[in-house]
Formats: C-alpha cells, structure tokens, sequence
C-alpha cells in the first residue's frame, strides 16, 4: 500500500514536471523548399539547434517548381485557417502576407538580439511589415556574377571584360575562334537575370531602384532603358541557338567543358564547377557581370512567421527566429548552401571564394546604395510585375521585337499588372 | 428484416411490408449507391465552376477576396499580347492535331481492315504510344527535336550538313512541334476507334454495293465512311478535349517558349493564378476556355444527339 502511495507521488510529480517543461518547450512546423542534398543538410542544423532547446520541430518540405508547390500549399493551408508556424517566403510576398494580418510580430527577438544594426537597412526593410519585424532573413546569394573559363579566352586571344564594350571586342574573338561566347538558357528567369544585371550596370543603381524595385513607368520607358536593351539585343548575338528551354546548369557546364567561355548567373554556379573538380583561378574565374563592380543585386531568403495561440508554440517560434540570426546557425547553414551571412561582422574564415569577395562587396555597397534587391529573383517586385517584366524580357530575346518597342511594352504591361 | 415475424404454424405473417421494404430498398439501392458520386460531382465540379466564376469577377491576387469588381479581370484578359498568343496556338494545336489524328487515323484503320497479315501485331504497335503518358511523349520527343541532340544532329552526322530542323527553338513553328508529339501518341487510339467502327458496318451492304458494281474507292466513299459517322463524333469530342486540356505536353515540351511563344490557355492560366498571385485574373482565363469549349461542344452535341433520336 506504501509502495503504491509512493508510486502514486512519484507519477504525480512527474506530471507536474512535465507540466512545467511543457510550458516552456513548444513546437515549430516548419514549411520550405530547401529539399536538395546540401540544402536539406542546412535545414537539418537549425532543427538540431532547435531541438537542443527543447522544442520540437515538425518538418513540412514541399519539393518542386522552385518554391510554387510550397506556396500553392501555403495559401490553400492559409486560406483554410491553418497555416504552419514558420514557412520560407521572400521579398515583396512577406508584404502580401502582411497585409492578411496573419503574420506574428517579431519586434521583441529582433530588438533583443539588436538585428538593426546587424542588417544592412535594404535587406531589413524587407523582412518588415509597417515597421515591425515579421521574417527573419537567413542568407544572401549574389546574383550579378559572371563566370568564365581563362582556357577560352586564352585560346581566342581574348580578355576577359569588365566593361560591355571590351565584352563585345572578346566575345567577335571568341566566335571568330570557333567557341560559343556565352552560354545561353533560355529560360525567362535566366534572361531576367542577364537582363537586371545589365540594368544594373548600364543604368547605374538610381536607374536600377527606379525601374526594377519602384517599377516606375517613366522608368521603364525611357532612354536608358532602351540602351539597356540594345546591350541585352548585342549580348544576344552571341548565343548559340539551341539556347531556348536550356536548364541554368546546362550552360554552366558549357563552360566547364570549354565549350562556351562565359555565363552570367548566380554565386550558386559555383556548386556545378566544384561538383565537376575544377580549381578556382585555373579552370575558371568568377567576375562581377561587366559595369556592375560597384553594385549588388542580392537574393535573401527569409522565414515569416504566422500568428499562432499555443503559448508554447509561440516560445518555439521565437526561438527559431532567434536562432536563425546568431552567428552559429549563419555560418553553418551557409558554409553549406555556398551563399553568405546576412548578418554583417561576421568572420570570413570559413568561407571560400567567391563567397569571400561577395563579403566586402555586401558590406562597401550596404553603404554607397549599391545593394539592390534581385528582380528576377523575387526580391524587388510583386510577382504579377515580375511576371509581366518577365513576358516582355522573354518576348525580346526570342524575337526581333525592336527597343524601344519593347521599352514601351514594358511600361505598359506593368502598369496592367499593378 | 425485424418487421417479419415468422408464426409457429409456418405461415408468414404480413408479408407485405416484408416485402415492400426489400423493393423499397431495392428501388433505392442505386440512388444510394450514386448519391455520394453525385454529390461530389455537384459539388467539386459545378460547385467550384461556379467558385471560380465569381472569383474571376473580383480583384483577388494571391488569396481569394469575393468583393465583385465587374469586368476588371477580363478586360485585362483581353488586352494582354501573351493571352492572344496562347489562343491563336491552341487554334492551330487543336485543329491541326484533331484533323490528322483523324485522318492518319482513318487511313490506318481502312488499311489493317484488309484483312492483312500479323494484324494484331500490327494494331498493338500503332496503339502503344497510348499507354505512354504525355510526359513520357514529350520529354521523348524534346530530345529528338532537339537540333544540338536530335534528328537534326543525326542527319548531319550522315553526311548532309545543311539540313536543318530547328522546330522546338523557332519562335514561329514551336507550337508545330507539341502538334507532331501529340498526334504521334494519339493517332493510334483514334485508329483502334476507326477499326471497332468498321468491323461493326454489315458486310452486306459492301456485298451488294460490289454486286451493282461500285469501285472501293467509291464504297469507301459513299457507304463505310458515312457510315462511321459516330465515331467521328466521338473521335472529335475525344480528341477536342485532349486539345483543350493540353498541358503537360506542352510543359515538357517547350515550356511554353521559346519566350512564351508556344504556350496554351492552360499553361498561361496556371502560370497567372499559381506562380503569379493573379488568381482573378487566372480564373478569368479558366472561364474564357470554359465559354470556348460549350462554345464549341454544345451545337455540336445538340445536332449529333437529336440527329440520332430522329434516326
């Protein structure tokens, strides 16, 4: 009977115990995309993290389409009265979810771990709603990068260029020696990102904000514009014409394979160079797209976070978003998925190249205005703009559509997609 | 059953009410047995054609919103270049792959109806590409069509480098390209209904025909072909609707592209509402093709089917 009574006191305690543990420790469901082998491997460190504190986290990936099977996902489960804790969403969509009042308010983890100093002011401006913090940002991939193989140029009597003239001088060379001067995909994401890079640089930053972030018609249909599309109807020549629907890693290899002896793409080209055992320097080099040096067009994914009621739910969900700032997480997850830290000061030791030099000019351009948010990857405008920028930048690069013709679509199209 | 009672002397008392609950439950049995199928047939497809018309009359982007905003969505529908180019593709997709299924279809049946050798054989080879889905068809074919993998590369290699056949990365003939895969997997089906149709015409007719002395070609003519009519009509409602609903072809395929040059109403309304946050306006294009297909199915229908009554 002792026993018992004993037994009894000791159950009960353990309830208590348990009880009290339970306030405390919540749990996280997590949806994203991150699916493919070093991204998943990412993912797993902040569930691990996680899990230290005692939280539990209910893993929701939804591979497929980069990211539109998740979103699809998101809204229905959303519209349903459902949606997840935390999901992966980014750019001008953390707007749109601001404005369905479901997101939670981060304000008081952001102020505790001091996030606006530790963010350049563009990329915070982002991850808020109405001023307050509702995603937290977890890397950066700089997007107006340009990767050549030094082998084709040597063979062609070429320099590799910096500007869009010596570009056109090296790439007459290269066709002249028989090899394809750029490797082309023909998909209207990669166009769009050949196409914002060479904003970027022929139109300068002020041009860039005004017409792929502001998405100003006056912008869009001007002079420069125009100028920018004839460097994008000069680059074109240049391109194979089996082009149209190649895949980005494609063409990558391409150039790995000395084929074709420069592609434009983003610092995730790097993952097909190391895979295929090429050496930094000798088999290939990685340069800023021609004019665009002094700036940087970034592409930063972020977590929101939704409103939810379990107290300890809510616990887990501030520990996440605590979590995916400090320095442990960053450097990790990003030393895998080969982008960098959005947060600033932190070591580059880790980091190799190009990684390394996509450091510096993170910061050095966080402070001349520099650093712009990537249109053609979802940062910088609503997705029915960037579609519609999409038509038209796809439309010129597979017809003769003239200029200025194409200048006045853009504006046009734009504004029928506001 | 609990309503019978059987007595000790044998006799079934009342068996009326017995009896009238079986042919009760006997006449209900399949009503009950339909009524779950019909209701989710009322429901998740009328139910949500009517969802998505009063959503393609709002201004909803990302999430649904049911405020009504008139004609906005159309109207933008209509003055978009990419939505005209994806009607004027599924007019030439849809003619061009419903006129030569038919034909190369017609004419394969007339000729295994010769009463030729290894038939079977035969027949199992043109409908194989049948059991193929499109995705398998479509990536197959990309790899043909290719001109840097392909058919083009293959022609060169044996000698003739000036051919070309850059269909699937021509801007003007993609869309011609989804026509070849399309036709290529379906034309042996349209074949197998074309054969079935002309086993069950009467050999009498064709007997007697031959006896007053017609020529084949003319009994082909004027006696089997009229006769075939029904399987026209069901080929054309088979094949339209394939047409209409052309989407994963075209996603291996071409993606749409080059650009958007080869897109279909299907893609472009998939890519508005889903990837684009423009549900409005994609739902605005699912219910111009809606228009399009009873535009097209009901006359269609309505003659066949009271044609049939009066005959």
């Amino acid at each position: 009977m002792r026993l018992k009574w004993s037994k009894l006191v000791l159950v009960g305690m353990l309830m208590v115990i348990a009880g009290v543990c339970n306030s405390f420790a919540g749990e996280v469901e997590v949806l994203h995309w991150w699916t493919s082998g070093g991204e998943a491997k990412s993912v797993a460190v902040l569930k691990e993290l996680l899990e230290k504190e005692g939280h539990t986290w209910q893993d929701m990936a939804v591979a497929g389409g980069a990211g539109g099977n998740a979103m699809t996902v998101l809204k229905s489960r959303a519209v349903a009265g459902n949606p997840p804790t935390a999901a992966q969403v980014k750019g001008p969509q953390i707007q749109q979810w601001g404005d369905e009042g479901v997101l939670a308010n981060l304000d008081e983890v952001a102020q505790a771990g001091n996030w606006d100093q530790l963010l350049p002011k563009v990329v915070a401006d982002v991850m808020k709603y109405e001023g307050n913090y509702v995603a937290v940002p977890v890397n950066v991939h700089k997007i107006n990068w340009m990767w050549a193989n030094p082998e084709v140029f040597r063979k062609a009597g070429a320099k590799v260029p910096t500007t869009w003239a010596e570009f056109e001088e090296a790439a007459k060379k290269i066709k002249a020696a028989g090899f394809i001067p750029v490797a082309w995909g023909g998909q209207n994401w990669q166009e769009a990102t050949v196409f914002e890079s060479i904003v970027l640089g022929v139109g300068g930053a002020e041009f860039y904000k005004k017409a792929l972030v502001d998405a100003d018609p006056a912008a869009l249909d001007s002079a420069t514009m125009v100028k920018c599309l004839d460097t994008l109807r000069m680059v074109l020549q240049y391109i194979d014409k089996d082009a149209p629907g190649r895949d980005w890693n494609l063409a990558t290899s391409m150039v790995i394979q000395g084929k074709a002896a420069m592609q434009f793409m983003g610092d995730w080209a790097k993952g097909e160079f190391v895979a295929a055992g090429k050496t930094y320097g000798a088999d290939y080099v990685a340069l800023p797209v021609p004019e665009t040096s002094e700036g940087y067009l970034f592409n930063v994914d972020s977590f929101i976070m939704f409103q939810v009621k379990d107290k300890g739910a809510q616990e887990a969900q501030k520990a996440m978003a605590r979590l995916i700032m400090e320095p442990t997480f960053q450097e990790v997850f990003n030393v895998n998925k080969g982008s960098i830290p959005c947060r600033l000061g932190m070591s580059h030791k880790p980091f190799d190249f190009p990684a390394i030099c996509s450091f510096d000019s993170f910061v050095a351009t966080a402070q001349t205005g520099g650093l712009l948010p990537s249109m053609a990857h979802e940062m910088a405008v609503f997705p029915a703009v960037r579609g519609a920028i999409f038509d038209v930048v796809t439309n010129f690069c597979n017809s003769n559509l003239a200029s200025d013709k194409a200048a006045k679509r853009l504006a046009s199209e734009v504004q029928s997609a506001m | 059953m609990g309503t019978a009672k059987v007595t000790d002397s044998g006799a079934t008392l009342p068996a009326a009410p017995r009896r009238s609950l079986l042919a009760m439950i006997e006449e209900l049995l399949p009503k009950i047995v339909l009524a779950p199928t019909t209701l989710a047939a009322i429901i998740f497809i009328y139910g949500f054609i009517l969802w998505t018309a009063w959503i393609s009359f709002t201004k909803s982007r990302m999430l649904p919103r049911y405020d009504l905003a008139g004609l906005y969505q159309y109207v933008k529908l209509f003055t978009n270049d990419r939505w005209w180019v994806a009607c004027k593709n599924l007019l030439i997709f849809g003619g061009l792959f419903i006129a030569i299924c038919i034909v190369l279809g017609l004419l394969l049946a007339i000729l295994l109806d010769q009463k030729i050798r290894a038939e079977g054989a035969l027949r199992t080879i043109y409908l194989y590409p049948m059991a193929l889905s499109f995705i398998v068809t479509g990536t197959a074919w990309k790899w043909i069509l290719n001109p840097g993998l392909g058919l083009e590369r293959l022609v060169r290699q044996m000698g003739f480098t000036d051919f070309t056949f850059d269909w699937l990365v021509n801007p003007e003939m993609a869309i011609y390209t989804v026509v070849i895969a399309g036709v290529w997997q379906s034309s042996g089906f349209v074949m197998a209904l074309f054969l079935a149709g002309l086993r069950g015409i009467d050999d009498s007719i064709i007997k007697a025909a031959q006896v007053d002395g017609a020529s084949l070609p003319r009994i082909y003519r004027r006696i089997i072909i009229p006769s075939l009519r029904p399987v026209f009509f069901s080929a054309v409602i088979i094949l339209g609707h394939i047409a209409i609903k052309s989407f994963d072809l075209v996603v291996v395929l071409t993606r749409g592209g080059p650009g958007y040059a080869s897109d279909v109403p299907a893609t472009f309304m998939y890519t508005f509402a889903f990837t684009r946050s423009r549900l409005g306006f994609g739902a605005a294009s699912a219910m111009v093709m809606f228009c399009g297909v009873m535009a097209i199915i009901i006359p269609y229908l309505y003659s066949e089917l009271r044609t049939k009554s009066d005959g």
